[in-house]
């Protein structure tokens, strides 16, 4: 047990009186079960959205752009919204394995294994934004370097949205591996627990033949520790590449220099809102309330009102600059901001993204699950307006007023986002009845120094 | 030579780890040990040496490099330097900050990909692989120490019963 010491004033991350086969258990209770009717009911609505959104999508490509609100000032909105919201939230996932894994945090063994599944789920709904919003979708493939009978035409390296296909597939496929290294062991452990034949085979596949030699776990750890170490770089540069997409044009509102680190202090904001939303539902409905505990939601709202206040601060620096850069375009661009025809917009965003976490700092507020959940909404809602805000007010009205116009979505721009919604639900959806959704070989190595049985052993019992 | 293996099974890391430092005191062979979680300093009991992975992921990560810059010198300054909005393709250092996202993503993506394809290899993993572990309870809560029998096979057993063991069984490595 001396191995396993942890100071007495650390909470326990595992409650109740658990040993390593009841985390198998528990882990593995909603995989080998079956579907109650709630999760057909959430399934069936999240898929009739992703087919409107593909009824929506096919009807783009198949009639034009012009189907969108898009008019010749404003050729960004919805779309480039959505991607960057989607990107956003996929951050959270790697934070919290990456990052927390560099710095030892412990709590994040609980919902790593989510986290990075949803990382993965709505950064393959950011991509498909880059995609449709083309208006040559079938010559996608001329945003890759390759050799072609044209000369060899290249692409210009120099353009952010290049960057952006490099960042983002990048960061996908980074992210799918170290999330499917993590899984081996986990995998290994619903095979080994299979009766039926096909899902002995199924995990079998899955797992790859982990069988968990000294060896093995040596290497495994050491590959974690290096991608873990190479994914938080790589979480900062992708959200600062897509943030380059504003920052090196010469808009007023979007050519700032603080863009990169306040898009990604916006990024950790709304990814940490969604794991919440997304946990505070999983721990109950999966029955892992002894594995995602209070302390989890109770330091996941830390980070939201820590990442909140930079970017509130952030907010107040844009105002600051604009007013003391002497610029008057770009003063007008936040005059226009917070009292043009978008001010609710502003406002949205402002009360959302700047005072909502503030209630965080409130003991009583941030401990209740509740209200957890509806800031961590409030959250999302909050930073799609600021992605919004950023990306309309500055292009609707910017240098020429002969060029000064509004923008307005269509129901085709809204259908697919909804879209997306949909299909990033279908995915957690799926991946929640047939993944192991904690890292339960992680949880296991923590249990003797964070579970609340062995931690009560070692104080001798006080309470 | 007989293959014979001692399989002893623990329930539990802490007495597995005594279990291993007696047993590599007494001089027997620890042929392997398989657990279901990490155990940390597992590694270093066993005397087991460390991994290399991390250096190949430096050098996979200098290799996405090179190749970048290589790439993007060879498109952008001698095959067609052309202007793009002013932008100065005359010689790589001149529009060198323009290709720094792509060269460090192309070097993380070299690094990592390359690592983890490094480690399947090494730890033989891949998609059609049979597990082999001993026992289906070793990703559980079970773990199972390999002792090779060299020499007298009861004084093996009675030697690994005292430490702790919860089963015992002895079969062929083949």
């Amino acid at each position: 047990m001396s191995s396993h010491y942890e100071a007495p004033i650390r909470r326990p991350l595992i409650i109740g009186d658990k040993n390593y086969h009841d985390i198998s258990v528990d882990v593995a209770a909603p995989v080998e079960g079956k579907a109650n009717k709630l999760w057909w009911i959430a399934f069936s609505i999240a898929l009739t959205a992703f087919l409107w959104g593909i009824g929506c999508i096919v009807y783009t490509i198949g009639t034009g752009i012009g189907v969108w609100g898009l008019n010749k000032t404003v050729g960004w909105a919805w779309d480039i919204t959505n991607f960057v919201w989607w990107v956003g939230i996929g951050h959270a996932g790697t934070l919290i394995s990456a990052v927390l894994l560099l710095f030892r945090q412990k709590w994040r063994m609980g919902i790593n294994r989510s986290a990075e599944a949803m990382t993965i789920f709505s950064v393959i709904q950011a991509g498909l934004f880059p995609v449709i919003h083309m208006g040559r979708v079938w010559n996608a493939h001329f945003v890759l370097p390759l050799p072609n009978q044209f000369g060899t035409l290249w692409t210009n390296f120099n353009s952010p949205l290049l960057w952006d296909v490099f960042a983002i597939s990048t960061y996908l496929s980074v992210s799918l591996v170290f999330w499917w290294t993590g899984l081996l062991p986990d995998f290994a452990m619903l095979r080994d627990r299979a009766i039926r034949p096909f899902q002995k085979k199924i995990y079998g596949l899955l797992s790859f033949g982990w069988t968990g030699r000294a060896k093995d776990w040596q290497r495994f750890e050491e590959v974690s520790l290096v991608l873990a170490g190479l994914a938080t770089p790589l979480v900062l540069s992708v959200h600062t590449i897509v943030s380059f997409d504003f920052a090196t044009s010469v808009i007023p509102g979007w050519h700032t220099t603080i863009f990169p680190p306040y898009f990604v202090a916006g990024a950790v904001f709304s990814g940490f809102a969604m794991v919440n939303t997304l946990l505070i539902i999983m721990r109950k409905v999966s029955n892992l309330e002894a594995y995602i505990t209070k302390q989890h939601i109770e330091l996941m709202n830390i980070v939201i009102m820590i990442t909140g206040s930079i970017v509130g601060c952030a907010y107040i620096t844009e105002l600051f600059i604009a007013w003391y850069s002497g610029v008057e375009y770009e003063q007008y661009a936040f005059l226009n901001r917070a009292t043009g025809p978008y001010w609710w917009a502003y406002l949205f965003m402002m009360s959302c993204n700047v005072f909502s976490p503030q209630f965080m700092w409130f003991k009583r507020l941030r401990t209740s699950i509740t209200f957890s959940f509806i800031i961590s909404i409030v959250v999302n809602i909050g930073m799609w307006f600021e992605r919004f805000v950023i990306i309309v007010t500055s292009l609707h009205r910017d240098y020429l007023p002969s060029s000064w116009t509004m923008f307005s979505p269509t129901f085709v721009d809204i259908g697919i986002f909804i879209g997306t919604i949909g299909f990033f639900f279908v995915l957690f959806l799926l991946y929640a009845r047939t993944f192991p959704v904690i890292a339960q070989a992680e949880v296991k190595s923590i249990l003797k120094a964070s579970g609340e049985k062995y931690k009560k052993l070692r104080d001798g019992n006080h309470e | 030579m007989s293959n014979k293996v001692v399989q002893a099974m623990y329930n539990d890391d802490d007495i597995l780890m005594d279990a291993v430092k007696e047993v590599r005191a007494a001089n027997y062979h620890i042929e392997e040990v398989y657990t279901p979680f990490p155990v940390h300093g597992l590694d270093k009991a066993m005397g087991l040496k460390g991994t290399r992975i991390a250096i190949t992921a430096f050098m996979y990560g200098c290799v996405g490099l090179v190749f970048s810059v290589w790439m993007m010198n060879y498109m952008m300054i001698e095959q067609w330097p052309q202007d793009i909005g002013g932008k100065p393709s005359f010689a790589f250092i001149q529009n060198m900050p323009a290709f720094v996202p792509i060269m460090f993503e192309m070097t993380v993506f070299f690094a990592a990909h390359l690592m983890v394809i490094t480690f399947y290899m090494r730890s033989r993993l891949w998609p059609f692989k049979e597990a082999e572990n001993p026992d289906p309870r070793t990703t559980d809560d079970m773990f199972v120490m390999e002792v090779i029998v060299d020499g007298n096979e009861d004084e093996l057993i009675a030697f690994l019963e005292k430490t702790g063991t919860v089963e015992i069984k002895v079969t062929e490595k083949h």
